[in-house]
């Protein structure tokens, strides 16, 4: 059976047959970073279609539906329209900071992207800490936030910037508290441990009340960890313009907006790796013919729906709840997440002790 | 009694924030409740006192009512309307005001309707066209008497 295992095996070996060692690792460098940016362009034209289709539909309007069918054209017309654009720097900006910002922010994007599966054996760098990589790493993203809105010599920028840096600092704990949940069930630090751990069943159903506490906590957290509705004070156009990104136009524009919709199809992965078996095949027990049939789907296909609905989950929330206040984001985060996430801690601990996880 | 509270308020927003979610949800998923009109394609009926334009009433012998009293221009607001008169000779040598050009500027019209409520011989009104844009400006003013129209009989 083709599948994105035996494509990678095969250029591998087929690499390796032709050049050195070191040209094959070189080359496949060269590949996966192709592959990368390839993946960030596709994933900005068809989530930002997504959100702007699934917010249409959940406010009772149409969304774009003129540029190619039904509107699917929309989002290359409005990437078109952005790199025809002037690139300003503003008079009075930190130039060289000001146009490395969303750079930083982009970057960070990419590299969470290494340790994440995205079908069965086929993932760019399996580290044995591939959570703590990710946690890690997530918090970059703040840095080039903060350098944007420094940068740009604007109070709204900085406001925006400095609302944004309290945010992700905080819901970091919460965030990083739910994913050790899952840690404690697995014992490891590999994603690849995780994902196998889950052959049996999804962490979701196997840790169950701790679990599901933990996925919801999670998902807030990381809600606002990427600064959307209805945490998007650092962007918040009532109050701040635009936040962070006030000054911005053109392709640097569009970069911190591809940067937005990367982060969330990150978090998201992250999301069904931990709690919904990443590439696995929903396996129910000992129904032998039903697990049977569910193997048939390729595991490409189970991570990129499971992706898709945790995705769909997050713009269900932009779309229905109303933006925070500072003190009620921070409130949220200090007096009901934290201690709630510090609890759940101690209850899968427990449960991971006494084995009541199936 | 306090960790109740905190509990109970955690229950009270999960519960008010479902609420919400199913709503959107229910959007979600029932596009015959979308309110949006597919406006080239599909054209709204419009209701009859929807003011658009200044329009000049014509009969079928190209024919209006429009005396050239130039009440309308008085009663207009901010200039939209003017009229220039000219002096028909009848048969029996006698001189006559009428109409000769009623220039009506679009641009500056906001469709307040106090000219049509200035007039004596009902001979404006206003009408349901609303696509006013062009690409010229000079062509927003326009000449709302037909060219060879001529007032109807006996409207004084």
């Amino acid at each position: 059976m083709l599948s994105l295992e035996t494509i990678t095996n095969n250029i591998n070996n087929w690499l390796n047959n032709h050049v050195s060692s070191t040209w094959a690792t070189i080359i496949e460098m060269l590949i996966v970073g192709l592959l990368v940016i390839g993946l960030f362009a596709m994933l900005g034209l068809i989530l930002v279609l997504m959100e702007r289709k699934v917010s249409a539909f959940m406010q009772i309007r149409v969304g774009p539906n003129r540029v190619g069918f039904k509107g699917s054209l929309q989002t290359l017309a409005d990437t078109l329209k952005l790199v025809l654009k002037e690139g300003l720097t503003p008079k009075g900006a930190d130039k060289f900071l000001f146009n490395l910002a969303p750079y930083v922010v982009m970057c960070a994007a990419m590299l969470i992207l290494a340790p994440i599966a995205f079908a069965k054996n086929f993932q760019i760098w399996d580290i044995n800490i591939g959570v703590l990589y990710i946690s890690a790493i997530s918090s970059i993203s703040v840095i080039g936030i903060l350098m944007a809105g420094w940068a740009s010599n604007n109070k709204y920028s900085l406001l925006g910037a400095m609302r944004s840096g309290a945010q992700i600092v905080s819901y970091e704990l919460s965030a990083g508290f739910s994913v050790l949940c899952i840690v404690i069930l697995t014992g490891s630090l590999q994603i690849s441990d995780i994902i196998n751990a889950q052959q049996n069943g999804w962490f979701i159903f196997k840790g169950h009340i701790p679990a599901i506490i933990s996925f919801i906590i999670f998902i807030i957290a990381v809600t606002a960890e990427t600064n959307r509705a209805p945490f998007d004070l650092a962007e918040a156009e009532s109050e701040l313009t635009a936040g962070f990104h006030t000054e911005y136009s053109g392709m640097k524009f569009a970069l911190f907006f591809l940067a937005e919709y990367v982060n969330i199809f990150v978090v998201c992965a992250i999301g069904a790796i931990l709690f919904f078996g990443g590439w696995m095949p929903l396996h129910i027990g000992n129904w032998q013919g039903f697990n049977q049939v569910m193997d048939y789907i390729p595991s490409s296909l189970w991570f990129i729906l499971k992706v898709f609905g945790l995705i769909f989950l997050i713009m269900w929330f932009r779309w229905t709840f109303p933006r925070l206040r500072v003190d009620q984001l921070l409130n949220l985060e200090w007096k009901y997440l934290l201690p709630l996430s510090l609890v759940n801690l101690l209850l899968m601990t427990v449960v991971a002790i006494m084995g009541w996880h199936f | 009694m306090f960790l109740k509270n905190y509990i109970l308020e955690i229950w009270n927003a999960v519960k008010s924030l479902l609420k919400g979610m199913k709503l959107t949800g229910y959007y979600f998923t029932h596009h015959k409740e979308i309110i949006t009109q597919n406006y080239p394609e599909v054209k709204q009926q419009l209701p009859e006192r929807f003011r658009g334009e200044v329009v000049l009433i014509h009969d079928e012998n190209n024919e209006h009512a429009c005396t050239g009293c130039t009440a309308c221009e008085l009663a207009c607001p901010n200039g939209t309307i003017k009229i220039i008169t000219k002096f028909d000779v009848s048969p029996e040598g006698k001189k006559k005001k009428a109409l000769d050009t009623f220039v009506y500027h679009l641009e500056l019209c906001t469709m307040c309707n106090l000219c049509i409520e200035a007039c004596p011989t009902s001979a404006i009104k206003m009408a349901q066209n609303f696509e006013h844009s062009v690409f010229n400006r000079n062509d927003l003013t326009k000449k709302l008497n037909k060219p060879g129209s001529k007032i109807r009989e006996g409207v004084e």
